[in-house]
């Protein structure tokens, strides 16, 4: 794909942005803030595909992430044998009585026709199937918190290799989205916007609250990671002799044996770690990449088009014979998917799975917020929007550190009003947040890359 | 007999007062919701924080009240401080459609831009309220903090279980009941009442009767930020003031709005006491009340609760999703005023 002249230049200015970075705050600082910027904009590409291609409005983002997250629990944490058999036979049996549950919520609404004793036979059915699934279900759940509750009290994962969940993250939001997209979709935009909100929230309870699952706000910690350790790499041959080589002028200059190798600790110490995240960057931005190709090419394709007339012109489109309902929920599960990966790559990178931290404010609203700015329906503004925005979000406290200090240089180092603004200095992103966003919408509603307009 | 009147009393304590007051704050934030939803035709998503913003501004005359030493007695000082709280969430509201709602209306934007819109100031607000209060949970209730006390109304009855009925309570009824009645008496009866109606019901035939938008909108700001800062006064007072609850409660409080039907204000009301009792009813333990209620050969043994507590929130989407399903335009027809 060929990239305009503009486009380049918001490249060169993302990578600027880290290389600048890196030589003022430190490479691995620089890199902390790339490996999230890349996940961001995995995310707002994910948003992007349902919102900027076809207008189906997903707030939901924050449930999503939290389902990637919880499938890398489930893949990667060894299983616990023991909670396994004291609940899998009461969970097997409360599953198997769900799937009944279904089913004849199913039959009856495809054979009771009159809508009243519908109604009254399927809230019947439900009320009592729950009672019985309870039942065995508490029983299992109980039984399984209580294995060893310090450490243990859920069911485990598979132990295989946390990268899998990558792709089992994306399947799981996608599931999840199927569920709701056909429930909601038929919405207005506007509904469907509160109502994924409030089953994102819904998710994350569940999250928080079934232990047996998730160990809910207890937390998991320690999964393993998919590149090698700090502690490993500082004792392997090939590494130390990797240090060694890129910094052989500058050990060469250093005489004395002992600070030699006091100097070049130092420097395996710190490279150890800044190779770990360039491991992770790169991983990441492999995803990023194949996501970025795979999502152009179907912008690119017919079926990319009918989405955009679909977005443009529903009537028209459904006058052209388009399943719209069909469509939407197509590229709700799309978008979700991907949304999903990202909230797996999250979890990977930090090595924790914490419930309690997934807020709408920060997985949700951020997240759009970097699609309006990057400009919703091209997939490179995504990506930019991501970057810029977490960069911004990262570096608003500095900025803001520095500017209280310019503004208030004339009042003692004791002001109340200065020690107060300095304490609030992390609320003050929220603030740039906010009048950035506002900013993009008065100025430049279309975002800073806007969509191409394609006459084809 | 007696056990019946304790199994009443259980009830009235643990569901029926808590869930009107609790429904109450929601009817009155719903009813702001359904306001700029009528007139301004979108979703304001920066509603919970308008309503912080009032309640913050209240807390601050109220600590300065109280330097002064001026109180209110057994009453709150808080509704001292309220009156001011609400210039104060009016002048921000006016402010906030001045400087940022105003051009998208005049724009003709689409409701979802405007809701994105409502999001950036959401943040703006957000902002701002955390820079000038900080993240701490604040109590800021004082005077007499009970009407009954459990222990007073054991010995008064002589039955075995107490009602305690807190004066946050009591006030948030009172207030509530005040503000809904000169709220439909200014809708049915006042000319401004009436055009606002005619504009929801119809722009362009508004319009045309001469009804001047820009003041039909002034006046919807007026009255968003009377109720805003009210509810959100409200809910501090009864619960404890702490910026980041207001944001979990616009999803409440937008579900209120659709349940009774988004547009409609008496729907909202009804949709607030809706969610407010089945998030109660349904996570509330049974268990105490069918002590007292069945004989003891079928005592219940477990908790006899339908969720676990912790799917507060959970309940009132539940609910959402279930009426959108079943009828898309809320319990009362929405989308007029």
């Amino acid at each position: 794909m060929k990239f305009e002249r503009y486009e380049w230049l918001a490249i060169i200015i993302m990578i600027s942005l880290f290389i600048f970075v890196g030589f003022i705050q430190g490479w691995s600082v620089s890199l902390v803030i790339l490996n999230m910027c890349i996940i961001s904009a995995i995310m707002t590409m994910g948003v992007n595909i349902s919102w900027g291609y076809a207008g189906v409005i997903n707030f939901g983002v924050m449930g999503f992430l939290a389902m990637g997250g919880l499938a890398a629990v489930l893949v990667s944490y060894p299983p616990i044998a023991e909670s396994w058999q004291v609940g899998g036979r009461g969970l097997g049996i409360s599953f198997a009585l769900l799937v009944v549950l279904v089913i004849a919520v199913m039959y009856i609404n495809k054979t009771v026709i009159q809508k009243r004793n519908r109604y009254v036979l399927n809230s019947f059915i439900i009320f009592f199937g729950i009672l019985i699934i309870r039942h065995f279900y508490l029983n299992a759940t109980h039984n399984i918190e209580d294995v060893n509750p310090a450490i243990a009290g859920f069911l485990g994962g598979l132990g295989l290799p946390i990268i899998f969940s990558w792709i089992v993250g994306g399947l799981f939001a996608a599931g999840v989205a199927f569920v709701i997209g056909k429930v909601a979709l038929g919405l207005r935009s506007d509904y469907l916007a509160i109502v994924t909100l409030g089953i994102s929230e819904i998710v994350v309870s569940v999250l928080k609250h079934e232990e047996w699952l998730s160990r809910g706000v207890k937390n998991v910690i320690g999964l393993k990671r998919p590149v090698p350790y700090e502690i490993d790499l500082q004792n392997a041959d090939w590494f130390i002799n990797l240090v060694t080589y890129l910094n052989s002028s500058k050990l060469n200059n250093i005489i004395d044996v002992s600070d030699r190798q006091q100097v070049l600790n130092n420097l395996i110490i710190d490279g150890s770690g800044i190779f770990v995240k360039l491991s992770y960057a790169i991983l990441f931005l492999i995803v990023m990449l194949i996501i970025f190709y795979f999502a152009n090419k179907a912008q690119l394709s017919p079926w990319g088009r009918m989405m955009r007339a679909i977005r443009d012109n529903e009537t028209a489109a459904n006058a052209m014979g388009k399943d719209i309902v069909k469509q939407h929920l197509i590229i709700f599960v799309i978008g979700a998917a991907i949304v999903g990966v990202a909230g797996a790559m999250l979890v990977t990178l930090d090595g924790l799975f914490t419930p309690s931290g997934y807020r709408p404010l920060r997985f949700t609203f951020i997240i759009w917020i970097m699609v309006i700015v990057g400009g919703s329906g091209n997939n490179l503004g995504a990506i930019f929007g991501g970057f810029v925005i977490w960069f911004s979000w990262i570096e608003a406290a500095p900025i803001t550190t520095f500017i209280i200090n310019q503004l208030t240089i004339g009042l003692e180092p004791t002001n109340a009003l200065k020690l107060h603004l300095l304490d609030s200095v992390p609320y003050f992103r929220y603030l740039f947040m906010g009048l950035i966003l506002l900013l993009i919408l008065r100025y430049r509603p279309k975002g800073i890359i806007p969509e191409k307009v394609r006459h084809s | 007999m007696i056990d019946f009147l304790n199994s009443i009393i259980v009830l009235l304590n643990f569901i029926i007062i808590p869930g009107i007051s609790y429904g109450s704050q929601l009817a009155l934030g719903a009813l702001g919701v359904t306001f700029v939803y009528a007139i301004l035709r979108f979703a304001n998503f920066a509603h919970g924080e308008i309503m912080s913003f009032g309640a913050m501004i209240t807390i601050l005359f109220t600590w300065f009240f109280q330097s002064q030493n001026i109180g209110l007695g057994i009453l709150p000082t808080a509704l001292l401080a309220l009156p001011i709280g609400i210039i104060a969430t009016i002048i921000l509201c006016i402010i906030s459609d001045k400087f940022v709602f105003q051009y998208y209306r005049y724009q003709k934007s689409v409701p979802v831009v405007l809701a994105m819109v409502s999001i950036g100031v959401m943040f703006v607000i957000n902002a701002i309220i955390r820079i000038i209060i900080g993240t701490e949970t604040i109590k800021f209730s004082d005077g007499q903090k009970f009407i009954i006390k459990a222990k007073q109304f054991k010995v008064m009855t002589g039955l075995n279980e107490g009602l305690a009925l807190k004066s946050s309570q009591v006030i948030t009824i009172l207030i509530t009941i005040l503000l809904l009645t000169f709220t439909f008496w200014f809708l049915q009866k006042t000319k401004t009442g009436k055009s606002m109606r005619a504009f929801s019901d119809n722009e362009d035939l508004a319009l045309l009767s001469g009804i001047n938008p820009d003041r039909v909108v002034f006046t919807t700001w007026i009255i968003v930020g009377v109720l805003a800062c009210v509810a959100g006064t409200l809910y501090g007072l009864d619960k404890s003031y702490k910026p980041i609850i207001y944001l979990n409660l616009v999803l409440p409080i937008f579900a209120s709005a659709i349940v009774g039907g988004i547009g409609s204000p008496f729907g909202a009301v009804v949709g607030g006491y809706v969610i407010a009792f089945s998030e109660i009813m349904v996570t509330y333990a049974y268990k105490k009340f069918f002590v007292y209620l069945l004989p003891s050969s079928i005592e219940p043994t477990g908790l006899v609760q339908l969720l676990s507590t912790d799917y507060k929130f959970a309940v009132s989407f539940s609910i959402l999703v279930i009426v959108l399903l079943i009828r898309p335009s809320g319990i009362f027809k929405g989308k007029v005023l």
